[in-house]
């Protein structure tokens, strides 16, 4: 099959096929590209202007700066939900299978709840609870 | 080459045709909308691409979500003042070739709240509208309609010679004047470049 090719590559190496139907997938690829870059380049003008190349695409006009800081209190703010979100999820379980369970699990779930409430007081005292 | 030939050869079993005709078959069968809906208008649009009419039969299914690369922007809906800045920016944004489907009464004059004191009454007083569809607002089949005339008029346009298409010639501008808000509403009231105002014309 590789001796009817009408290109001339060395018959004895087993990849040779493959090298030629690479170059093939390259150029069947390159085609459609270049054609379309010589339209645009010899054919269809380029009409740039400010807001064609504004970065933003939305309609809205971009104002203000996009380095700002974020206030660190809304950091805690995140983080105390996040908190208190685990625990929701803890929660929903216990209070499902809260009839069938022994003293010792109650009381863990317990001590896991007055430590999440010490916290809470301690955001509190600390202020994090009311926006400045 | 001469049509009466090229329907003849076609008879034979010989099929001729023009680099200009092969690339707006290709054109015309791939525009692409771009994603945005101004009021009701916008459910029969969206009806449109839907099963049961199907916009994809006619190569338009791909609405885009960005201005850089849609081609066919159907304005559907009623265009308020605050929202025509952006319509006429998104407009610039398109890259060319790009055209306009007004869609509903209120797109193409204001419909039943032009006397509001916050309507646009017609987005052709800012850019060039293609096609126009009455109806308030116009079934799935009218803007079908509308599509079929806008594919037609894009696969007669010419690629060379003085009446080749806008997009072609290189001093026609890409960009509309974005209208500001004024003491009064919007500034400029129009752009007297492509809105001539049918009452004036009359009156000469």
């Amino acid at each position: 099959m590789v001796k009817n090719l009408p290109i001339a590559v060395p018959v004895e190496h087993p990849w040779a096929t493959i090298v030629v139907l690479l170059a093939a997938a390259i150029v069947f690829g390159a085609i459609p590209l270049a054609m379309a870059w010589l339209w645009a380049r010899f054919f269809s003008p380029a009409k740039p202007g400010l807001q064609k190349n504004a970065t933003y695409e939305c309609g809205l006009e971009a104002k203000g700066d996009a380095w700002i800081q974020l206030d660190v209190s809304y950091y805690l703010y995140a983080i105390v939900f996040l908190i208190f979100d685990v625990e929701a999820v803890f929660l929903l379980p216990f209070a499902a299978a809260f009839s069938g369970l022994s003293l010792a699990a109650c009381l863990a779930m317990l001590v896991f709840l007055l430590l999440l409430v010490e916290g809470l007081i301690w955001a509190c005292q600390k202020g994090v609870l009311s926006w400045g | 080459m001469d049509q009466d030939l090229k329907t003849e050869l076609s008879k034979h079993g010989i099929f001729a045709t023009t680099f200009e005709e092969l690339y707006n078959w290709g054109r015309k069968n791939s525009v692409w909308p771009l994603t945005f809906g101004l009021a009701c208008c916008a459910i029969e649009m969206i009806a449109t691409t839907m099963a049961r009419y199907d916009l994809a039969r006619f190569g338009a299914e791909v609405f885009r979500p960005s201005p850089r690369q849609a081609d066919l922007m159907i304005v559907s809906g009623t265009v308020t003042k605050k929202m025509a800045p952006q319509v006429v920016r998104l407009y610039n944004q398109m890259p060319e070739p790009k055209y306009v489907i007004a869609m509903g009464a209120c797109a193409i004059s204001g419909g039943p709240f032009r006397d509001g004191y916050n309507v646009l009454k017609g987005i052709d007083r800012y850019i060039p509208v293609d096609v126009h569809i009455p109806g308030c607002p116009p079934r799935p089949e009218a803007l079908i309609h509308a599509f079929m005339t806008l594919q037609e008029k894009i696969s007669t346009q010419h690629l060379t010679g003085e009446a080749r298409a806008r997009h072609l010639k290189a001093e026609l501008p890409s960009e509309f004047p974005v209208p500001e808000f004024g003491e009064h509403g919007l500034e400029p009231a129009q752009n007297d470049e492509i809105f001539h105002n049918p009452l004036k014309v009359l009156q000469g």
